[in-house]
Formats: structure tokens, sequence, C-alpha cells
């Protein structure tokens, strides 16, 4: 079958096995080689030198004749030339013979190459372990150390902003604004209305045990406005603008790109991040007042369904236990989140190396810092907002 | 390297297959080739024929396709009609497995070399070894230097990244690459570009020395007028959205096709021509 040759022929371009037969000649021992000496049938070549190395070891004298040998690569005539050269530094002389010049240039060409790297030393294992916390604390202080020095940079980018408002970079920050609020807004509509049901029916399912279903509207209302719109906007931001912000900052960095602008006399900090930074802070409380909403809506489309509590009811209600400091403490934390998403999606942007494999880690990083972080801030405006009885 | 060796390499004992007298085996043989993207015609009727054991540098205007055609005998890009035989097959008959056990028998170098940034220049050359072929780890690592050593990296660039090294050393590190699998064909996308005169001269010859050594055929594209003078065997020249002229340096000087004649009877390509070759040209 014509397919079949085909698959075989390209596959094995020769089907040759490779061979090696000893011979005694008059006291020199002749090792003749034939078949396919490539790359293909590489175990067996191994297998084939070290037996002849084995036999050659011997023997007074010995040649080794390629006479037959149909294809010689660079791995066959690699192992060969490791065979006369074990021959040559053991004291021995071996004598190449071939019809064809090109084996024996093959041969010098590929040369020898058996300096091995040792295999590193393992250290005494707890050695080990306090090296890498002692690492893990020095990396963190120098992170600490490298977000203030930013933060700095930061403010200064700014305030050079507001001093020379020429350097105001307006279309820049549109741009950013539509890329995070309204691109955004959808999705965390969506995630923020079926927290709110999700909220709702459980709320409902827990107090109608003790008839007072009605309290649903103080539990779903407190918790959307104060906490889980601010928090699922900041995570779902972090995510999906953090993200963004540090893969851009960070392929910029590997292309130079940000090289460039600094030796045009522009700093990138002016340039690229305050207008980023700048954008998430007006876009996430924004956000965050569409995602209070949505959530609301949940709730009270599941309160009517589900808990039997009519839209006037849940709206009168509403009114009556939500005072303006919940919603403001929610639209207060969020400018916060912003700027602290900012700041860690640019640094480790700007922390990206040379190779692909950096792009990814500190895209991750970016990421996973961020929602942390967030989660930290949250807690401490929670204690504060506690403390000062807000 | 040793030069007693080059010498000896006489370039017609490569293609002992082929009696010597008889034409040449053609490995790539490429009909009525038509690439568009959407309603943009990159190339139409093109015809065009590699030979076993040649270096054949490849010019065309910026944008003329000269990259399009590399990819598209490759097979990243869909051509529209025509046929290509690489080794003797037609590429559209071949099923998955047919086309994986030819592809292997390329080595394509890119511009921008395409090292694999997060591993090692080693890694990188142990890449396509280790997926298909079977050896010990320790011939592994061994054939890693010997293709280092042909190309002339040395051999502390092993370790490196592809982050750390010079242009110079991207573009050897990646032929290295290219040459893991013994491959029957090379494709250099200009090879030069970005080197130093001095670089550039030195990769120019390392090619030919890999040819003679090795049996290479090369497909190279290239705007560099001291390769296409010094390196290549034949010149292919891509213009009108087809192969307007291919030959030796003289083929191309005798063409009266305006592009080639701007391109070769320029001042640049005259102050590097060959003197044997300048009054053709005039």
């Amino acid at each position: 079958m014509r397919t079949k040759d085909i698959t075989q022929t390209m596959a094995t371009p020769d089907t040759a096995e490779p061979q090696a037969v000893f011979r005694d000649d008059a006291g020199t021992l002749a090792v003749v080689l034939a078949g396919s000496w490539s790359a293909d049938r590489a175990r067996r070549i191994e297998a084939l030198a070290a037996e002849i190395t084995d036999r050659l070891a011997k023997a007074p004298r010995a040649r080794l004749d390629l006479s037959a040998v149909d294809r010689l690569d660079t791995l066959g005539a690699y192992v060969l030339n490791r065979v006369r050269h074990q021959r040559e530094t053991g004291g021995g002389t071996i004598e190449v013979a071939s019809k064809r010049p090109e084996h024996r240039v093959l041969m010098d060409e590929v040369g020898v190459h058996d300096h091995h790297q040792p295999a590193p030393e393992t250290p005494f294992r707890l050695v080990e372990v306090l090296v890498r916390i002692g690492a893990a604390i020095v990396r963190f202080g120098r992170d600490m150390a490298g977000g203030a020095t930013f933060l700095g940079e930061i403010v200064v980018g700014s305030a050079a902003v507001v001093v020379g408002p020429r350097k105001f970079r307006g279309p820049s920050l549109v741009n950013q604004i539509e890329l995070i609020a309204f691109n955004g807004a959808p999705i965390i509509m969506l995630i923020s209305f079926l927290v709110g049901c999700i909220v709702a029916q459980q709320g409902i399912f827990q107090l109608q045990q003790f008839g007072a279903t009605v309290f649903v509207v103080n539990l779903t209302g407190i918790l959307i406005l104060r906490e889980l719109a601010v928090l699922l906007t900041s995570i779902m931001i972090a995510g999906r603008s953090g993200s963004a912000i540090t893969a851009e900052i960070g392929s910029m960095k590997m292309r130079e790109e940000i090289d460039a602008l600094r030796v045009m006399g522009l700093d990138p900090i002016e340039v690229l991040i305050v207008p980023r930074i700048l954008a998430l802070v007006i876009s996430l409380p924004i956000l965050t007042f569409i995602s209070s909403m949505s959530g609301l809506t949940g709730a009270a489309l599941v309160s009517w369904l589900y808990g039997g509590i009519g839209m006037d009811t849940f709206l009168a209600r509403l009114q009556s236990v939500i005072t303006w400091k919940h919603f403001a403490v929610g639209l207060i934390k969020a400018p916060f989140m912003a700027f602290v998403i900012g700041l860690i999606a640019s640094l480790e942007g700007l922390a990206v190396k040379g190779s692909s494999e950096s792009l990814g880690r500190q895209v991750t990083a970016s990421v996973v810092k961020a929602i942390f972080m967030v989660i930290v801030v949250d807690a401490l405006f929670a204690m504060f907002f506690s403390s000062i009885a807000f | 390297m040793s030069e007693q060796g080059i010498q000896e390499a006489d370039p017609a004992t490569q293609q002992d297959e082929v009696p010597r007298e008889a034409e040449r085996e053609v490995v790539i043989r490429v009909r009525d080739l038509k690439v568009a993207f959407g309603e943009k015609v990159i190339m139409d009727g093109l015809d065009l024929d590699v030979m076993r054991g040649e270096i054949l540098g490849f010019v065309g205007g910026s944008g003329q396709g000269k990259s399009v055609l590399t990819r598209t005998i490759l097979g990243l890009v869909q051509k529209a009609h025509g046929t290509i035989e690489v080794l003797g097959e037609d590429v559209d008959t071949l099923n998955l497995v047919q086309r994986r056990a030819l592809e292997r028998r390329f080595g394509v170098m890119f511009q921008q070399g395409a090292l694999f940034s997060a591993l090692t220049v080693k890694q990188n050359i142990q890449l396509p070894m280790r997926e298909y072929l079977d050896m010990s780890p320790g011939l592994l690592d061994e054939m890693a230097m010997v293709k280092l050593d042909l190309v002339g990296l040395p051999a502390d660039a092993a370790e490196k990244s592809p982050s750390e090294l010079s242009g110079g050393m991207i573009k050897r590190a990646a032929l290295a690459r290219a040459l893991a699998l013994d491959p029957d064909i090379v494709f250099l996308d200009e090879p030069t570009s970005g080197l130093d005169p001095i670089g550039a001269a030195e990769f120019d010859q390392l090619i030919v020395t890999l040819k003679e050594t090795l049996g290479l055929t090369v497909f190279m594209v290239t705007h560099d007028l001291d390769s296409l003078y010094s390196a290549c065997d034949r010149i292919g020249a891509l213009a009108d959205k087809r192969v307007i002229a291919v030959g030796p340096l003289a083929t191309m000087l005798a063409s009266d096709h305006p592009w080639l004649k701007a391109y070769f009877g320029g001042e640049r390509a005259m102050a590097r021509m060959p003197a044997d070759h300048r009054k053709e040209a005039v």
C-alpha cells in the first residue's frame, strides 16, 4: 500500500538497523559498521557503542570501518567519535576507515563533549528550609520597601499632573475608564444580582423559622451596601483589570517600550500608571454603586418570589433601616480598594523580566496579591468604622 | 572545527544517491501557488524549485510575501490553490501522521529566533530531541553541546536563558535548535539581520560549512547582499506575486525586470558586488 510506504520512509528514512560486526583481521580488531547510524536509533546506537568500547579494551590494534554505513548523522558521528576518543585517551590507537570522506569530516566536526556538570550538592534539609524562610522574609521586606517607594513615585507623578495640568492625559484616562468601568459593568451587575439572590434566599430560609422573614431586608440591605458590593467589585476588578494592567505594562517592559518612554524624557509613571490608577479610582465607586443596586434588585426579587415580601414592603422597609451611612461606608472604601489594586498591578507589571514565563508569574502574583490586599483593607476598614461607631 | 576536514568534503559527494551528471533532486517543488488573505492576493501562479544540497537565497521587496511563502511551504499559512511537493510528496495528500513525519525533516530558524523564553538554551535545543528521539540523558546533554559547538556558541551559553543572549547568539542558538533533529531542509528567515558585518560574515560561513558537512538544503530569506554574493548558490526573486527570476547571481544581473535592476543595480549592491560580476551588472 502506497500510503503505508510513505509513513515508513518518512518516519524512519532508512529502515536498516545499525549493526556492528567484529572481525579479527591479522591481530587487528576490525569493527565493521553497517546500517543507519542516525538519531532515530539512539538507544541501539548507544548500546552498540558501549559494546564496541568493551571489545576494544582488549584489542591491541583496532580499526573502525564505516564503509557499509548507509546514513550517518550528527548523533551517529558523535557516538562513534566518542568511542574513538575513549580509545585514544586510553593510550590506544584506532584507525577510521570509510569510503565516504564526509563521514570522517562529520566525526571531526562534532568533537567530544564529555564534560558533565556535577550534580549540585544537596544541602542539609533543615538548613535549606531556614534559608527558604529567610529568603521569603527578605523578599517580603523588599516588596514592602518597593511598594512604599513606588507609592511615593505615584504621589510625585500625580502631583506633577496637578501642578502642570498640561501633562494630564485625558484621552488615556477616558479610554481606561471605558475598559474598566463600561466594559466591566455587565459582568459585575450579573454576579452582584446573583449573589443578592443567594443571600436573600438563604436569609429567608433561616429567618422564617422565627417568623421574622421581613428582617431579610435588613440583612441584605446592610450586607450588600456595606460589604458585599464593594468586595465583589474589587475582587472582580482585581481579576479583570488588575491582570490586564500588569500584562500590558509587563509586555511593554519586555519589548523595551518603557525604556523608549524614558529616553524620550517621559516618565512612564506619569504616562502609563497615573492614568490607570486614576481610572480605577474613578471607576470603582461607580461600579460599586452599580453592584449595590443589582444586588438589592436580586434580593428584592427573591424576597418577593420566595419570601412573599412585596416590592412596596421591601422598599419601605429598606428606607427605614438603611441610613445614608451604610451607603457611604461601601462607597468610601471603593477608591482605596482601587488604589491598592492599581498600585499592585503596576508594580508587578514593572517587575516583569525578559521571559514570557516571568510575565505569567507576575500577572498571577498581581491578582493574588491584589485580592489578598483588598480583603486586608476591608478588614482594616471594618475595625476603623466599628471603633468610630459609624 | 578542522579546516582540513572542510576542504576534504567535496560538496558533490554529498549527493551520492543521485548520479552527478543527472539533474539534481528537487526537494521542494511549488507549482501554481496562490495565497490570499481575504480579498488581498499575496501571490498568484508562483512556481519554485529548490534543489538538494543548495543554498537558495530569496529576495523580494518588503511586504511582497517572502515570509508568507516560507510559512506556506511550512504549512503555517493556508494556500488558496496550487501544489507543494516536499521531498517528493505532495503535502496535500499526506495525513496528519505523515505530515508530522515530514515536519521532522524541516529545521526552521525564525527571524527573531523564537527561542522559548522559559527554557535555557540547552533545553531549547533538547526540546525536539526529547520529543522525538529516545536516548539516554547523558547523551542528550552531550548532543546539545554538539549542536552548540556546531553553531559556534561557547559551552557556557548552554545554561543561559534566551533573554541573557546577545542578538548574534540568539541567531546561533536558534540555528542550533533548528539543527536539533538533523533536518534535510533548513529554512532561515533573515538569518543575518541585526548582526554586525563580522557576525554576519561568520554566520554565512557557518551556514556554508554546515551545508557541506551535514548535506543540508538551505532556503534562506535574506536582504543581506553579502549573503547573496558569498553564501547562496542560487537566488530567487519575488515580485508581482510570483517568482520573477531564479538562478545564480549572473541570472539576476541579466534580468531586465525593473525591480531586479533597481535591487542589484543600486549603489549599495554595486559597492559590495564581487569584481567579476560588476561589469555584467552595468
